[in-house]
């Protein structure tokens, strides 16, 4: 009797087959002017945040991918099958390449419902077919009920979520997110983002997500690529690359607002601290212990909103920097008052409530301590 | 008022104007997308009919029609006749001689369609016809009815190329246009009058459709 001995076909993990490799390089302009996108990468299953101010070229890397614009040269592979290589003159179309790609203005089919947006990137399944799948994406992003409507007739969060349905009921091999949330606030964010996790948990695809929102980049992120004119500056997990910048333009778009350069005057290693001394001033900064050597010069970042101002010098404090100054100028940003405080010589922006700044009635002139904890100073290279 | 130069100009309007759709709507698509060049020569030999005296139009149409042109020769070993001087020799000189009016609405319309738009489909497995197709042309749709009635109207009162490649045949190439002008001639003007005021009519409630077409809140369409 005939057995059946041929092994079942290997079911690989998803994970290693639909990896997205890009090494490309492209001249673009933006209003700054010409620059060199030369990035080279790796994105496996699951988020990749692309962060960036704008401008440092991460829509023109996704047009690359997605096969709207070609680069100069280099080679775009997906699940080991090539999109593009300059070397081997190979340009798959746009419309070949099962990438789904979602922009900001989400680009909806004005005179098609949403069912019939949805149901678009069917084309090659039967009509009952694209009826049972495009109503399954709509349930599973919660707007079956929007299937008659055009998309003039539904609301700005309910169109975001029509676009990813849109992109994601095609089955794409990676997709490209470029700030689809931006538009939104934070509950629909939320609940859309929760909503795009699941359906990435049973499908598996990178995805490519851009963004230049620090929050979205801990909400979203298994790894983050940091983009400036047109590289990759950073590159790793969310907290590594965010929360410790070793790069000032990290710093600056993950919400730094002060950032100054210190000298390293001495090493604690027993207490895995140093002091430093700020600017060319005379006040000292205890700081978190890195590899330094006393004279070196580093540069340290402090978010506005990690700083505690008081009206009297504070006792009994574990903080463990405590520096006297005087307040210059206040500043009512939306809902938050930014203290500019000069402390011998270095400015400190401070972030207030409007409740705090009238329980201390703070004012232009007034003498002030400036609380700063060790851990909340991010070193990085100058 | 006569009748049967009305009839014969509807007809001849009418399969112009349809043919114009089927020829210009290609010609307004690669004019709208190709990177070529040399383009702006072509969209200029397209507008020439728009600054060209119909005389001159009708003239060059004559000579490619006649039996010394390989068109001519080619059409006359098919059909025993030549196209000067038949109502066929009429519908080719007035596609010429309103292509413009078709294809320039076509081809605006077709520009005015957002990139974004055909950037997603393509994202989503259309290629660049199929893309046309679904979302260009339904998109376009006042772009095409003006084009449409445009020609129409642009064609029911043209006069110099007809009477150049047409002459004068009752019932097969005298139009309305030509039939004034005899009966102003013959210094009928009461008659002359009327058939003018049916053609003013007309042109005036085509233009109506057109400009209604364009009106903001019907940016895509009234249907919407």
């Amino acid at each position: 009797m005939a057995v059946n001995t041929a092994p079942a076909p290997p079911s690989l993990p998803q994970s290693i087959s639909s990896e997205l490799e890009v090494r490309i390089r492209k001249r673009f302009s933006n209003p700054e002017g010409s620059f060199h996108l030369n990035v080279h990468f790796r994105a496996l299953a699951g988020f990749t945040i692309l962060f960036g101010a704008s401008g440092a070229g991460k829509t023109t890397l996704l047009d690359c991918i997605a096969g709207l614009t070609d680069p100069d040269d280099g080679r775009i592979a997906v699940g080991g099958e090539y999109l593009y290589d300059w070397e081997k003159k190979q340009n798959v179309a746009a419309w070949k390449r099962r990438i789904g790609y979602v922009h900001q203005d989400l680009a909806l089919f004005p005179h098609m419902t949403a069912g019939e947006n949805v149901a678009y990137g069917l084309r090659a399944f039967s009509a009952a077919e694209r009826q049972t799948r495009s109503r399954e994406i709509l349930e599973v992003f919660r707007i079956g009920h929007l299937r008659d409507r055009r998309p003039a007739q539904i609301s700005g969060g309910e169109r975001q979520r029509v676009a990813l349905a849109r992109a994601l009921v095609t089955e794409p091999r990676a997709l490209l997110l470029d700030e689809p949330l931006a538009a939104l606030d934070r509950p629909t964010k939320s609940s859309l983002v929760d909503d795009l996790r699941r359906w990435n948990q049973q499908h598996r695809v990178p995805i490519l997500f851009v963004t230049h929102n620090g929050e979205e980049v801990f909400a979203l992120g298994d790894e983050v690529i940091v983009l400036d004119a047109g590289r990759i500056v950073a590159q790793g997990r969310p907290h590594e690359v965010m929360r410790a910048p070793r790069l000032e333009t990290v710093a600056q778009l993950s919400g730094f607002e002060n950032i100054f350069n210190t000298t390293v005057l001495a090493l604690h290693e027993d207490r895995g601290t140093m002091t430093c001394q700020l600017g060319d001033g005379k006040v000292e900064l205890e700081t978190p212990l890195v590899r330094a050597e006393v004279g070196s010069r580093l540069r340290v970042g402090v978010r506005a909103g990690d700083l505690l101002l008081a009206t009297k010098k504070p006792q009994g404090l574990s903080a463990r920097n405590v520096l006297p100054g005087t307040i210059q100028r206040l500043e009512q940003k939306d809902v938050i008052i930014s203290a500019m405080v000069d402390c011998g010589g270095t400015e400190f922006e401070v972030h207030l409530t409007l409740a705090a700044r009238d329980a201390l009635q703070l004012g232009s002139g007034k003498s002030v301590w400036v609380v700063v904890k060790t851990h909340s100073c991010h070193l990085m290279g100058a | 008022m006569n009748w049967e130069a009305f009839w014969l100009t509807v007809r001849l309007a009418a399969i112009v104007s349809a043919l114009l759709i089927v020829i210009g709507i290609p010609i307004a698509y690669w004019l709208t997308y190709s990177r070529w060049r040399w383009k702006f020569l072509v969209e200029a030999a397209v507008a020439l009919p728009i600054v060209l005296p119909p005389t001159v139009l009708g003239f060059y149409v004559l000579v490619a029609l006649g039996s010394r042109s390989p068109l001519g020769r080619w059409w006359e070993s098919l059909t025993g006749h030549t196209l000067a001087f038949t109502f066929e020799g009429l519908v080719i000189g007035s596609l010429l001689y309103s292509l413009p009016f078709a294809v320039q609405p076509f081809a605006a319309s077709f520009g005015a369609v957002d990139t974004s738009l055909l950037r997603a489909s393509a994202s989503l497995g259309h290629s660049p016809l199929q893309t046309f197709w679904r979302i260009v042309l339904p998109l376009s749709k006042a772009g095409l009815v003006t084009g449409f009635a445009l020609s129409f109207a642009h064609t029911l009162g043209e006069f110099g190329v007809v009477l150049i490649v047409g002459g004068n045949i009752p019932g097969i190439t005298r139009t309305i246009s030509i039939d004034i002008y005899d009966q102003v001639q013959t210094a009928n003007y009461s008659s002359a009058n009327q058939t003018a005021l049916v053609l003013l009519v007309i042109s005036f409630v085509v233009l109506s459709i057109v400009y209604g077409l364009h009106r903001r809140a019907w940016a895509v369409g009234p249907w919407r």
